[in-house]
């Protein structure tokens, strides 16, 4: 390809789609904090798969195996 | 305190997980992070969105950060790679936003129905080769620049150009444009 070839190609692509600086929200309208902080408010609040994960293997140990409920508590 | 040390000293509260560092951070990049990610996905509404999911996965990456290193470049990266998750997840384009603007200097030479197609045509393009078109091209961004968000070497930056346009080519043709 020559680059002849890729400047009718660049020509035609921008004839087709503007630069983002020409349009009229190129830039931001609004603060954007307050989104920020309910998004960080959400993920505090949910727990990690792995967590779930861990919590429902101790579950299951404990159904197959009783006995291990003493030692747990002794160890939490 | 000087500018630069009280800088330095918001990049290290950072690190350390404070909600505060953050918030300067977040306030002072917001804007620039914004308009990285809307000259990548060219639509205002779901920009302001991954800014947001952007500056969530800075945040959750505090520990990671360098402070040595500029926060600017590091946010762009991550920006990037928000972008992409994005166009990867989203249909494929089959018409322009309703936001975005026609040239402001039309060619008469070029039909609306040649700039319909095109815009067609780039829009089925493979995300990794969009992003590194769309910067390069359209938005005329630096190749060093767009190395870097995207991860990569110059030299691979210029590869995807050049694949991204051989496929535009093609789809152009199988419109029956010869371009």
């Amino acid at each position: 390809m020559t680059p002849g070839n890729e400047d009718r190609i660049k020509h035609l692509l921008k004839q087709s789609i503007s630069p983002t600086s020409i349009q009229p929200r190129a830039v931001l309208q609004r603060d954007l904090w307050t989104a920020m902080r309910h998004r960080l408010d959400e993920g505090s609040a949910t727990v990690p798969w792995f967590d779930w994960a861990l919590l429902a293997a101790v579950a299951v140990c404990l159904v197959l195996f009783p006995r291990a409920i003493p030692v747990l508590l002794y160890h939490l | 305190m000087p500018a630069l040390e009280r800088q330095l000293d918001v990049l290290q509260r950072f690190c350390h997980g404070d909600v505060d560092a953050f918030e300067a951070l977040f306030r002072q990049h917001q804007g620039e992070v914004y308009r990285w990610i809307l000259r990548i996905v060219r639509d205002s509404a779901i920009a302001e969105d991954l800014t947001v999911e952007t500056f969530w996965r800075i945040h959750r990456a505090h520990a990671r950060f360098d402070p040595t290193r500029s926060f600017e470049a590091w946010a762009r990266r991550i920006a990037t790679n928000a972008a992409l998750d994005h166009l990867k997840s989203a249909p494929q384009e089959s018409e322009l936003p309703d936001d975005l603007p026609q040239s402001t200097l039309p060619d008469p030479g070029i039909s609306q129905e040649l700039r319909q197609k095109t815009a067609y045509a780039f829009g089925r393009l493979p995300p990794k080769l969009r992003i590194a078109a769309t910067l390069a091209l359209i938005e005329e961004q630096p190749y060093k620049e767009i190395a870097e968000a995207l991860g990569i070497s110059t030299q691979a930056v210029k590869l995807r150009v050049f694949r991204a346009v051989r496929l535009l080519r093609k789809y152009l043709r199988q419109q029956g444009i010869e371009p």
